[in-house]
């Protein structure tokens, strides 16, 4: 029981960093029906910013507050990462728009081998360690010496993400971009009919889905502490899966999905063997799809002659 | 734009100049802080920052200066385009004539041949001897493995349209195959090498039975996840696979039976002529020469029956094909397998010829070059993926030859790290400019009455 409590808030915790990925990969597939295969890349320079950030902060302008330094961390990876999504939508993907249906995915794949190559040559490939920026916790309760421990990190990983997703979700149902938003998802050209900016929307679209992979990106650095170039492969497809799973389009189901997978994976590696937990969450992505490819909150996709 | 050029040269160019300005910008936003820090281990755990600003400004500059003369350039050819009416006036239908690279195909392609069949030779006769040819041989052999991996995909992808993201599974199937059934049975590799297919091809069926039901992007993630389970399975799976380390000492290629050796009964001796450690390379290259040939003639072959005009068929509409009674099953499973037999063939060969295998040479990366060959080529030609495979081997090997570069950019430069890199960057431009690829133009494979060529923007592929 307490193996199961402790592995229980350490699946939250890794399922809501999935879920914040997840929203990226879900939004842009609503809206121009493409897979994003850079995200998880996108997310992984994000993690390299606030790393970068996080220490200038910290060993030369000398902030010592440790709530200071992870506000301007957040902010400023959000904003960078937000331009790399803004510019890579520009240039990879826009020209793309009514080429072949596999052209984007092939130019996706490619911006995801730039990215990770790209931050491997100026940053070197060696895994990069960071200081730890939050550390301590409480034990919930302690049973036959085996103490159940909530970090303050992992409290604040799930509240970052709750909030974040309150406020998401309002932008998304309750203002002028969310209803273009949703607008262009549901009919691109009657959109653009109805005085809609669709170019606009969708680079929005992608400025959102990147800067909250930089706030995944910001909570993944500081709960690991450790990052390298090669970080966005695994997690990009681990949140495509949670994307998937809950319902691709869906943003609550990004969330679920995000959960369920972070779940999933821990308690797979408790209880059967962590070598094979990519085996295990890959395996999930191929059930899914085969069997619900509109996942659990997802529509189904009436195809049309 | 361009009629303000004449009127308001000034305000046009401050125009221009504003836009590349942003560029340069964005450009500054993007390595802030990227580039600007290198984070390197400094003493301790802790990682220390090296400011490198002088890069930054110089990249932004350069931007600056790209984005210029592009828009200058642009400038002119609006002017000149203004002038004469678009091709997409044309009120008729436009039929896509031979272009230039159609009608030099045919040339080109002999070329092509005559070159591959006689590089040792070439390569011998350029460098002075066969052991200093060794490099070329080498790079040759490492070029066609891909022409065959790519003409192999070519089936899956090019023909029939399903997008298959993990094709390097087949080919690390047909690998392990050969090492396992070389190593704990000593069976000989004539004998591997067609089991390899088989059991390639039949891990294509296996896999490709449950995911063939699924449409375009999602058959790409699927076959992707499939791809990363066997190389999971491949590194973890320690008692059969050799885990990380992967299977050393397979044995090598024999000459039908015959040994690469300086014995008695080696290959040199039986045939009367001296020992020279090259012939296993040169026989490695005509092997897999003529393997990746035989590829090609087994598809152009299928592509004349019912089942290769099903794929295409099938690629080009698949509703329209189900219509008309076409089995899309049974279709999109031979195409997956026999593409993935091909890939098993290919995997068996690099067994032997590395005699070392690990998984590690099985990752996506793996993957999505031999997808870019198959892309860059112009999805369905067989001439544009040699061509395409040529370019995207053969070029960023040739990187490693640019050491001036270093005196440009100082002693620490090396140009093979941007090997993957550029190889980002090219697969992106090709879809921006050419997203039909090298050849887009192609021949019905059958048709009534004069066959005419169809430009690939008529075509519609990869709905599968």
């Amino acid at each position: 029981m307490d193996v199961f409590v402790q592995q229980l808030i350490n699946g939250l915790t890794l399922g809501s960093i999935y879920g914040l990925i997840a929203i990226g990969y879900t939004m842009v597939f609503g809206i121009i029906g493409m897979v994003n295969f850079a995200h998880g890349d996108v997310f992984m320079v994000s993690c390299f910013i606030a790393l970068i950030t996080f220490l200038i902060l910290t060993a030369w302008l000398g902030v010592s507050s440790i709530a200071l330094a992870f506000l301007v961390v957040l902010v400023v990876a959000m904003a960078l990462t937000a331009l790399w999504g803004w510019a890579i939508e520009r240039v990879a993907y826009r020209p793309l728009r009514g080429s072949f249906r596999l052209a984007p995915l092939i130019s996706a794949i490619g911006v995801s081998i730039f990215l990770s190559n790209f931050v491997q040559v100026v940053q070197g490939a060696r895994n990069k360690p960071t200081p730890p920026m939050l550390s301590g916790g409480i034990t919930l309760f302690e049973r036959d010496g085996y103490a159940v421990f909530l970090a303050w990190k992992q409290v604040l990983i799930m509240a970052v993400t709750a909030v974040l997703l309150t406020g998401f979700w309002y932008l998304v149902q309750r203002t002028p971009f969310g209803r273009a938003q949703r607008a262009c998802e549901q009919d691109r050209k009657m959109a653009a009919l109805l005085g809609i900016d669709v170019d606009r929307t969708i680079s929005l679209t992608f400025v959102l889905g990147a800067a909250l992979a930089a706030v995944a990106g910001v909570l993944y650095l500081m709960y690991y502490g450790v990052v390298s170039f090669s970080d966005g492969f695994v997690p990009g497809v681990k949140a495509f899966t949670a994307a998937v799973l809950g319902g691709i389009g869906s943003l609550p189901g990004a969330v679920l999905g995000g959960l369920i997978i972070g779940l999933i994976e821990t308690f797979w590696s408790a209880y059967f063997s962590i070598e094979y937990k990519d085996v295990a969450a890959f395996s999930i992505l191929a059930i899914v799809l085969i069997f619900m490819p509109s996942g659990i909150l997802g529509r189904p996709e009436v195809e049309k002659v | 734009m361009a009629r303000s050029q004449t009127a308001l040269p000034g305000s046009a160019m401050a125009g221009i100049l504003r836009d590349a300005a942003l560029y340069a910008l964005v450009a500054f936003g993007l390595c802030v802080p990227i580039i600007a820090y290198r984070t390197d281990p400094g003493p301790g755990t802790d990682l220390v920052l090296v400011p490198r600003w002088g890069l930054v400004a110089a990249l932004c500059a350069a931007i600056f200066a790209v984005r210029l003369v592009q828009r200058l350039v642009l400038l002119r050819r609006d002017a000149r385009r203004a002038l004469t009416p678009a091709p997409t006036q044309a009120t008729e239908a436009v039929h896509g004539e031979p272009d230039a690279g159609q009608k030099t195909s045919k040339l080109g392609l002999r070329l092509f041949i005559g070159i591959a069949l006689t590089l040792p030779m070439i390569a011998a006769l350029a460098t002075g001897g066969l052991s200093s040819a060794r490099y070329w041989i080498d790079l040759g052999i490492l070029i066609l493995t891909y022409v065959m991996l790519g003409w192999g995909l070519n089936i899956v992808v090019g023909l029939a349209g399903l997008l298959d993201l993990g094709y390097v599974a087949f080919y690390a199937v047909g690998a392990y195959s050969y090492a396992l059934l070389s190593t704990t049975f000593g069976l000989s590799f004539w004998i591997c090498l067609p089991l390899a297919g088989l059991f390639a091809g039949l891990w294509g069926m296996i896999l490709g039975f449950p995911v063939l039901r699924l449409r375009g992007d999602y058959l790409a993630i699927v076959t992707l996840a499939f791809g990363e389970i066997i190389r999971l399975v491949l590194i973890n799976w320690g008692d059969v696979t050799g885990g990380g380390a992967g299977i050393s000492s397979i044995p090598r290629a024999t000459f039908f039976g015959i040994p690469f050796t300086a014995g008695e009964d080696g290959f040199a001796a039986r045939f009367g002529i001296p020992y020279d450690s090259m012939h296993r390379l040169v026989f490695l290259y005509y092997l897999i020469l003529s393997l990746a040939l035989i590829t090609n003639f087994v598809t152009l072959r299928l592509r004349r029956l019912p089942i290769g005009r099903a794929w295409e068929a099938l690629r080009e509409d698949e509703i329209a094909c189900r219509s008309l009674g076409i089995d899309t099953t049974a279709t999109k499973l031979t195409a997956f397998a026999l593409g993935a037999a091909f890939g098993g063939v290919a995997g068996s060969f690099f067994a032997v010829r590395q005699g070392f295998i690990s998984p590690e040479s099985f990752n996506f990366l793996e993957s999505a070059i031999i997808l870019a060959i198959v892309v860059l080529g112009g999805m369905g030609s067989q001439v544009g993926v040699a061509i395409a495979a040529v370019a995207m081997v053969g070029g960023p090997e040739m990187l490693r030859n640019l050491g001036f570069l270093k005196a440009v950019f100082g002693e620490g430069f090396d140009p093979s790290e941007y090997r993957l890199l550029l190889f980002g960057l090219a697969m992106v431009a090709m879809m921006v400019w050419r997203p039909r690829g090298l050849i887009s133009v192609r021949l019905p494979s059958v048709s009534l009455g004069e066959r005419r060529a169809v430009s690939g923007a008529h075509v519609s592929e990869g709905h599968g």
